[in-house]
């Protein structure tokens, strides 16, 4: 079984990796990659822990291989990060509402709802429940998460207004 | 839970996939999106010695709609299929079956045509398949053959498919004027497996009595179940017509398995249910007005 070479923009950074074709993306990201933000939780696609935007859309990283995306521009939860190196309005949005409590769930809610508040901006509490009904948290019983949703849409439409351009 | 070691191919061309696919045979596999065969690799259940992906052929990244018939490329997300307009105007069940597969991440990479390809019995799109009497195009280094639906699906994760084939479009006709469909499922949550799922087609006279109704069902049986209803229903008028008499004929021809997920007689209980409530909804769109239930019935 030969290696492939993948080239992927990671973060707006272009990365290359050389990996058998069995690498999922989730584990090229780790462990080719060193980006360990991404977590890997039931590893075929039902809990979304793994969620990373493949050119801008949210899929599961444990269900696609790094070889099939060879040349896709990937956003992990790092790429979520404000300009100046702090939090994203997401993240921000997390740490307002204390939608995590063990934290390993909340990459994938992260890059879920930041591709989900770009699309919908405006979300009501329901919608704002829909869009994360994706994705498993073992620890907060979701509320928090919800809230978290809606928290950062309020952020984000703030950013907007401020002109600051994290939208 | 790592996939098993294979052998990658990426055609970059449709000739070029059925050549590769021609020569790995019964050893190889088609990767369209993934979405079902990842995890089937993830847990070992199944272990290809070759991986053909097609995420290449941008070729047949398309949906298509005309006033007969939309035809689905093999390349097409349920993304892309859920979205389509022109998809939706003229079949407007292509986009209620497409919005209860799984999750909107799951939708931006699994295909409309793999997810027919996979067979799985609990799967939206076969149904909507064997409820239109649709029908498979496929491809090989041999040549093209078309299956109909009541064909192409032989057993749970079972086609018509034979190694060296791709299946490159799915093709849905679109049902005469006077027309109305409705797809409604049960499920533990919104996104998971139907415990039963049903879609109903309904097309009405000039007078919109019930001229002809037909359902099929998915989660109860090894493949889409189609029934015809129209004895039950023929001749009544669209709001008075007796749903439940169709849920009845419907759920005497359905053999359900229990599983641990329900009890075969709480999921034919269910395709009584549902063939009701679809039923009332379809004849509603095909006369053309709003669903009685459906401010009721958000949500599953």
């Amino acid at each position: 079984m030969t290696d492939h070479d993948v080239r992927l923009t990671v973060n707006g950074v272009p990365r290359t990796a050389r990996v058998p074709a069995r690498r999922l993306l989730s584990d090229c990201l780790r462990h080719d990659l060193g980006l360990t933000g991404t977590h890997v939780g039931c590893e075929h696609g039902v809990c979304g822990a793994c969620t990373v935007l493949v050119d801008g859309l949210p899929m599961r990283s444990c269900l696609l291989f790094a070889v099939s995306v060879d040349g896709a521009e990937v956003t992990t939860v790092e790429g979520c990060r404000a300009p100046d190196g702090g939090l994203g309005p997401v993240q921000q949005a997390f740490q307002d509402c204390h939608g995590l409590q063990c934290g390993f769930c909340t990459p994938g809610f992260v890059t879920t709802i930041t591709a989900y508040l770009r699309d919908n901006p405006d979300p009501t509490r329901e919608q704002a429940r829909e869009a994360v009904g994706g994705n498993l948290c073992r620890c907060t019983g979701y509320q928090n998460i919800v809230a978290s949703v809606l928290r950062a849409a309020e952020l984000t439409g703030g950013a907007q207004l401020t002109g600051d351009g994290r939208s | 839970m790592k996939p098993p070691a294979f052998t990658y191919h990426r055609p970059q061309t449709l000739p070029e996939a059925l050549d590769v696919l021609a020569q790995v045979g019964s050893d190889g596999k088609v990767l369209a999106g993934g979405q079902s065969l990842v995890p089937l690799l993830n847990m070992r259940l199944a272990a290809p010695a070759h991986l053909v992906d097609v995420n290449r052929l941008t070729e047949l990244a398309y949906v298509r709609a005309t006033q007969e018939v939309v035809r689905v490329g093999a390349l097409a997300r349920h993304a892309d299929t859920e979205r389509d307009a022109a998809a939706y105007r003229v079949l407007p069940l292509l986009r209620q079956a497409t919005a209860q597969v799984a999750h909107p991440t799951i939708r931006n990479r699994g295909t409309t045509v793999g997810s027919i390809a996979h067979a799985d019995p609990a799967g939206e799109l076969p149904g909507v398949l064997a409820l239109l009497d649709g029908g498979v195009e496929v491809a090989s280094a041999a040549g093209r053959r078309t299956v109909g639906a009541a064909e192409f699906f032989v057993g749970p994760l079972e086609s018509a498919l034979r190694p060296g084939e791709l299946a490159v479009e799915a093709v849905f006709p679109v049902p005469p004027a006077g027309s109305g469909t409705a797809w409604l499922e049960v499920s533990r949550r919104h996104g998971d497996y139907a415990l039963c799922g049903a879609g109903v087609l309904v097309t009405l006279d000039e007078d919109r009595r019930v001229a002809a109704a037909r359902a099929a069902y998915i989660s109860v049986g090894a493949t889409p179940v189609r029934v015809e209803l129209t004895e039950a229903v023929a001749g009544q008028a669209y709001d008075a017509a007796d749903w439940a008499a169709a849920g009845a004929l419907a759920r005497a021809a359905v053999e359900p398995d229990d599983d641990i997920h329900a009890t075969a007689a709480y999921r034919r209980h269910l395709v009584g249910v549902l063939t009701a409530r679809a039923g009332r909804a379809a004849a509603a769109a095909a006369a053309g007005v709003a669903d009685p239930d459906s401010a009721g019935e958000g949500g599953e």
